[in-house]
């Protein structure tokens, strides 16, 4: 169940990061003049990407960027969920795992020691989590990066006292409606848009480009059939597999996708 | 639609000339037209190629028509072919799109919403330009989709005004289908490929494409007043016998139909009850469960198909929270939000879903619109990209 919204008018909002390459940081520090107008009715306690570090202070909105990949960063996540009313997700690595999940798929080990001249000096986990695994998440926004509109979207719908809309269909619809050709049917594109979550505006696919799933799954996703049409285009198995262990690889739909490619296309 | 023509009324046909009365124009006199229709207040929309594919985008003149261009289509696949010895402009079938995202805008702002000082809100319309706008290259089967839009948008108790405003603008140039792709079956429905007067949406302009130009004739006052202005000539026989050969060869090319059970089997479908009833009496069928294992709920087949009409509305308020805007677009039943109500997903798995879009386009649109909502264009089974098949699914559904 979603939490009652808040209903104070001026909400304290802290930005954190975690793992991650604070792209999605960026995709809100450009939101530019909209962010100015958002400081007019948020105070923006700890966003250290635009200027403002105060990472213990307490929050009503807690936008969380980044995976969990250090010990340091399990105790962290911690803390700022206890400081804070409401964490939301921001981004593919909070919400799914992000690139560095890839290591869930290796020996994170092997590649410490044959990467690094002194890999005993590096403390990680061995493998990459979402922020869900650990604490509890009242909103997720997806995307690698997330989308600013989406971002603007939750904050003014917490300050109307609403609870923030998930966009959850899949891409196809927006596709469709931005009139951009499938690059699925009309080229033979191993597109993802089938089966992941709309709110990017079909960026990939309007430049002619299959989409690589960095929103994550849509609701009511039939990866099992999906996987068969990625087989039909000519991918192999592994390639399947690649294709859904990506970006949003711990994505619970996702990840099992990803483990059953190999028996769902043969 | 033009001024000249009665609003939402399908086929009403104003001074058209008879089916024997078609002039022969050169096919390098269509830009003529062209220029005739854009001197006279008209945004040219018409097919180009773009991306890979066939599409209705602006048009700045005929040097951009899809001459030499070729479609090949099959369950989930579309590609294009050009042929620098075809002169045809018109070689090829429907693409994706053509005439319902200019009636039925994909994302629209309905209204706004501002409140001021005082606490009041004021609420304000917002409706398109009205731009009139000449489609060059309608198909048949996308003049009998625009008239059950019209049935949908005008001809209720609550007419759309915006819908409206957008069709009272169109001047619409069509073109008999002479290359029926794999995927089509508008003979088969009664809804092509001829262009024909009285049937499906009233026309401006007919074309029919041979190798050396067109046979033309006009369906509305506006549209003789144009060909008034044309340098055509009298067709002759041979011109005649060849359009005719042409069509009766596009008839021919189809193969996929739909099933007409009981009594009316054998007769295209819309004129009589074709699957009416068939498929609500088939509610718990087990093929339902079959295609969803293929389906992927993805929504495509309904934003191709030129007569599904069901919209979302998003509510957009600024950040300042003294205003917002209201917006309406495409909605699929393959989404969770279209059978939301108040708490649950009524069609939560794909299943329901599909039988939703099936049953509600082949049968129960029959009570509701008095014919089928299907108008044989194939689109549904060349962009789902899983290939499924709407006439092959019905015909497992009522065998």
């Amino acid at each position: 169940m979603n939490p009652r919204p808040p209903a104070a008018p001026r909400l304290r909002v802290a930005v954190h990061k975690f793992t991650s390459c604070d792209g999605c940081q960026l995709a809100f520090l450009n939101l530019g003049e909209q962010l100015l107008e958002l400081a007019e009715r948020v105070d923006l306690v700890h966003f250290a990407e635009a200027g403002p570090v105060d990472p213990d202070a307490a929050v009503d909105i807690a936008f969380v960027e980044g995976s969990i990949s250090t010990p340091e960063e399990v105790e962290r996540i911690g803390r700022i969920r206890r400081a804070s009313r409401y964490l939301i997700t921001l981004g593919a690595c909070a919400t799914a795992g992000g690139i560095q999940a890839l290591r869930n798929f290796a020996d994170g080990d092997a590649w410490l020691r044959s990467l690094y001249a002194r890999p005993e000096t590096i403390r990680s986990l061995a493998t990459v989590t979402p922020i869900a695994r650990h604490v509890k998440v009242d909103w997720e926004l997806w995307g690698c990066p997330v989308s600013g509109r989406q971002v603007l979207a939750a904050i003014t719908s917490l300050l109307a006292g609403v609870t923030p809309r998930a966009e959850e269909d899949k891409l196809c619809l927006a596709c469709k409606r931005g009139q951009a050709v499938c690059v699925m049917v009309a080229r033979g594109e191993p597109c993802m848009g089938p089966v992941t979550r709309t709110g990017c505006g079909a960026l990939c696919p309007r430049f002619g480009r299959a989409c690589y799933g960095c929103y994550g799954p849509a609701e009511n996703v039939n990866t099992r059939s999906h996987s068969r049409c990625l087989a039909g285009l000519g991918l192999a198995p592994e390639a399947v597999r690649a294709r859904y262990h990506f970006i949003t690889s711990q994505a619970p739909a996702f990840l099992a996708a990803g483990n059953s490619a190999q028996d769902d296309v043969t | 639609m033009n001024d000249d023509t009665t609003q939402g009324k399908r086929g009403e046909d104003k001074g058209a000339a008879e089916d024997g009365a078609a002039v022969f124009l050169e096919r390098d006199a269509l830009q003529t037209l062209l220029a005739l229709l854009q001197s006279g207040g008209y945004r040219l929309v018409g097919p180009q190629v773009r991306d890979g594919a066939i599409v209705y985008e602006t048009l700045g003149g005929a040097e951009q028509l899809p001459r030499g261009w070729h479609d090949e289509q099959a369950p989930g696949r579309y590609r294009l072919h050009y042929d620098p010895a075809s002169p045809r402009l018109f070689a090829w079938a429907n693409g994706p799109q053509a005439l319902k995202p200019l009636v039925f805008a994909p994302r629209e702002l309905l209204w706004e919403a501002h409140r001021d000082e005082t606490g009041n809100l004021r609420f304000q319309d917002c409706l398109p330009s009205g731009e009139r706008i000449a489609v060059i290259g309608v198909r048949a089967c996308d003049l009998a989709a625009l008239a059950l839009q019209d049935a949908h948008f005008l001809e209720g108790p609550f007419p759309d005004a915006a819908y409206h405003r957008r069709r009272t603008g169109l001047f619409l140039v069509a073109v008999d289908c002479s290359h029926p792709a794999e995927t089509c079956f508008c003979a088969a429905t009664g809804d092509g490929p001829r262009v024909e007067a009285g049937k499906g949406a009233a026309w401006d302009l007919r074309l029919q494409e041979l190798e050396a130009g067109f046979l033309v004739e006009a369906g509305s006052r506006a549209g003789a007043a144009y060909l008034a202005r044309l340098p055509a000539r009298a067709a002759t026989e041979a011109e005649r016998a060849a359009a005719l050969a042409q069509a009766q060869a596009a008839v021919a090319r189809q193969t996929r139909r739909l099933p007409a059970p009981g009594p009316s089997a054998g007769a295209p479908c819309h004129d009589a009850a074709g699957l009416a009833g068939a498929l609500t009496a088939r509610h718990d069928h087990p093929h339902w469960h079959d295609v969803a294992q293929r389906c992927l709920a993805c929504g495509n087949c309904t934003a191709v198909c030129p007569t599904c009409f069901c919209a979302g509305d998003e509510e957009v308020p600024d950040l300042a929270g003294t205003a917002s805007r209201h917006y309406r677009q495409w909605d699929s039943c393959f989404t969770a939000a279209h059978s939301y109500i108040h708490g649950i997903v009524i069609r939560a798995e794909t299943r329901h879903r599909y039988r939703q879009w099936l049953t509600h386009k082949l049968d129960t649109w029959h009570a509701q619109y008095g014919r089928s909502g299907c108008v044989g264009c194939g689109r549904c089974i060349t962009w789902c990209p899983a290939g499924i098949d709407l006439t092959a699914e019905a015909e497992a559904l009522v065998p």
